[in-house]
């Protein structure tokens, strides 16, 4: 668990890159956590061409889920939203690196669920507003 | 005194040596430092062996059988509840096997409320109370239309008793916990009891933190029901135990029904077993029950007093050592003073959540607990989001308490701690 903790990963805990909320986002997920009580909210804001033009993340938790859900809006942003949907916790693995313990597993894949959830409900929607 | 505590010593370092996990157990390499006996203990050899002993040798089903096993099954099962009611001082048949202090609670929620909570009447518990000795009560309200109110408690967990007797009038039911889980603080019930019995109150106290760590008689603390688990004791989980006042348990009608709970059966009805049985549906848990006898035993040989004691050294040196860390943004939550708080400590250190703090403990060896400890509307009350909680058992030395300072200062050193402003308190 010592690796898991690098200076990267404490730097977004306590810079949390865009955190906070969109003004109007086009759609908003949320979830916790019940094992650490962490809970993370993701906004999005989806261009005409169904890309990710803006995000933003508000939450509370432990350094795993919030420094994993900063990480994912860096990922995500300038992606298109079908990518997303997509998106598989090799990614997040891939953001947080190496050495999380099964245990702590559940606390990096928050925010990824919140954002798949917030992509696959948006896509859905879209054929309706056409 | 010196050789009083060269006894101590030696007497510690025998405790430990009945505990085959802490004697041989290594976490990736270190010694294990198990400081979550409040979630539940670890088991001695002898209550492992009660049990090895059970299932190897005479393991039948009580109460009917007529051969030779199956008597010497009722008999060590029946003998393990004379050994748990003498524990704290109740009679055999006031003792109800049940799983857990949860189920104990819920027996009582169902059977004493459902007969005796009516629409308008009030349930007084406190605000420390774990989500079982709570749950249960917003439940019966919900299902009575009672209404439930709750003994406030000050910014150190201890309870406010300025309005108690306002809080008590027309109060049916004060249930409240012996010892928090969460902040470790010892109820005065002393105080509480007496004057809910004046104000014409039944008293429940959830002993599941008390039982294990002090000595308990439910005689002379005049409760009218004690409900403990056996597992925070060194017994094995699933058995648990309900203290019920005699004359309460009669008048009550059966939680659960079916088998070995009934005198007779016909197709018209039943009539129901005498006590404690009438309370103990289908097969209990024989080999718990035995299990549960031994651990008494263990921790009667032992002396509770001296459990009291030890935890009581513990603590203070924790205490102590936790002190150390103030200045680099520790926090210590609850009573903060030794003859206030049981087995109990929780904290929070600096802005390290402490489920990571939890995790990095474990990279050293050192098991802590961390969330809300089934307590959430305290947590919310108190404003922290989750706190880290060290408890203390039998086993323990103050070469554990040094180990979790140790390891406290790798996470302080991980999260730069250390480092000039590197953040703020996490909450509280």
């Amino acid at each position: 668990m010592d690796d898991f903790y690098r200076d990267y990963i404490l730097d977004h805990y306590r810079n949390p890159r865009n955190f906070g909320h969109l003004e109007h986002p086009d759609v908003v997920a949320e979830d916790t956590n019940p094992l650490c009580g962490d809970r993370i909210r993701m906004e999005l804001l989806v261009d005409a061409n169904g890309i990710v033009a803006d995000v933003r993340f508000f939450g509370k938790g432990c350094a795993i889920s919030q420094a994993s859900a900063s990480m994912l809006t860096e990922t995500v942003k300038g992606r298109p939203l079908a990518d997303v949907a997509r998106l598989t916790k090799e990614a997040v693995l891939e953001n947080v690196g190496i050495g999380i313990s099964p245990a702590r597993l559940k606390c990096a894949m928050l925010g990824l669920k919140v954002l798949k959830t917030a992509a696959v409900g948006q896509l859905a929607s879209w054929p309706d507003e056409d | 005194m010196r050789a009083c505590v060269a006894d101590d010593a030696s007497k510690l370092a025998r405790i430990v040596d009945d505990f085959p996990i802490l004697r041989e157990r290594t976490v990736r390499g270190r010694r294990l430092v198990y400081l979550d006996s409040a979630a539940t203990s670890q088991k001695p050899q002898c209550v492992i062996d009660a049990l090895v002993t059970y299932y190897s040798t005479y393991n039948a089903n009580i109460h009917r059988g007529v051969y030779e096993i199956a008597e010497r099954a009722t008999d060590a099962f029946e003998g393990a509840r004379g050994k748990v009611a003498r524990f704290v001082n109740a009679n055999p048949r006031e003792l109800v096997w049940t799983r857990n202090t949860t189920e104990a609670i819920n027996l009582v929620a169902h059977s004493w409320g459902g007969a005796n909570i009516k629409p308008g009447d009030v349930i007084l518990v406190t605000q420390l109370e774990h989500h079982s000795n709570l749950v249960p009560w917003q439940e019966l309200a919900a299902r009575t239309g009672a209404r439930l109110t709750y003994v406030p408690v000050d910014d150190r967990g201890l309870h406010v008793l300025d309005d108690l007797d306002d809080l008590l009038d027309g109060v049916k039911l004060v249930a409240l916990s012996h010892v928090s889980n969460t902040l470790g603080t010892i109820a005065p019930l002393d105080i509480i009891v007496p004057r809910a019995h004046a104000a014409g109150a039944v008293v429940l106290v959830d002993g599941a933190q008390a039982a294990p760590n002090m000595p308990v008689d439910v005689k002379a603390l005049d409760v009218d029901f004690y409900a403990f688990s056996g597992h925070k004791m060194c017994a094995p989980t699933g058995i648990g135990a309900l203290y019920g006042k005699r004359a309460l348990l009669e008048a009550m009608p059966p939680f659960l029904t079916g088998g070995d709970m009934i005198r007779t059966v016909t197709y018209d009805g039943a009539t129901y077993n005498d006590l404690p049985w009438k309370f103990e549906a289908g097969t209990s848990n024989i080999a718990g029950a035995i299990g549960f006898g031994a651990a008494v035993e263990y921790l009667s040989q032992i002396g509770m007093e001296w459990v009291r004691e030890h935890e009581r050294s513990l603590v203070s040196y924790a205490f102590e050592r936790l002190r150390e860390l103030e200045p680099r943004g520790l926090v210590v939550y609850g009573p903060r003073d030794p003859d206030l708080v049981a087995d109990v400590i929780s904290f929070n250190y600096a802005d390290i959540h402490p489920h990571d703090l939890a995790s990095i403990l474990d990279g050293e060896g050192v098991c802590i607990r961390a969330g809300h400890h089934c307590t959430m509307p305290l947590m919310e009350k108190m404003g922290w989001p989750a706190t880290a909680r060290a408890s203390f058992y039998i086993y323990n030395t103050r070469q554990d308490v040094d180990a979790l300072i140790d390891a406290l200062g790798k996470a302080a050193a991980i999260f730069k701690i250390d480092r000039a402003g590197a953040a703020g308190a996490l909450g509280g």
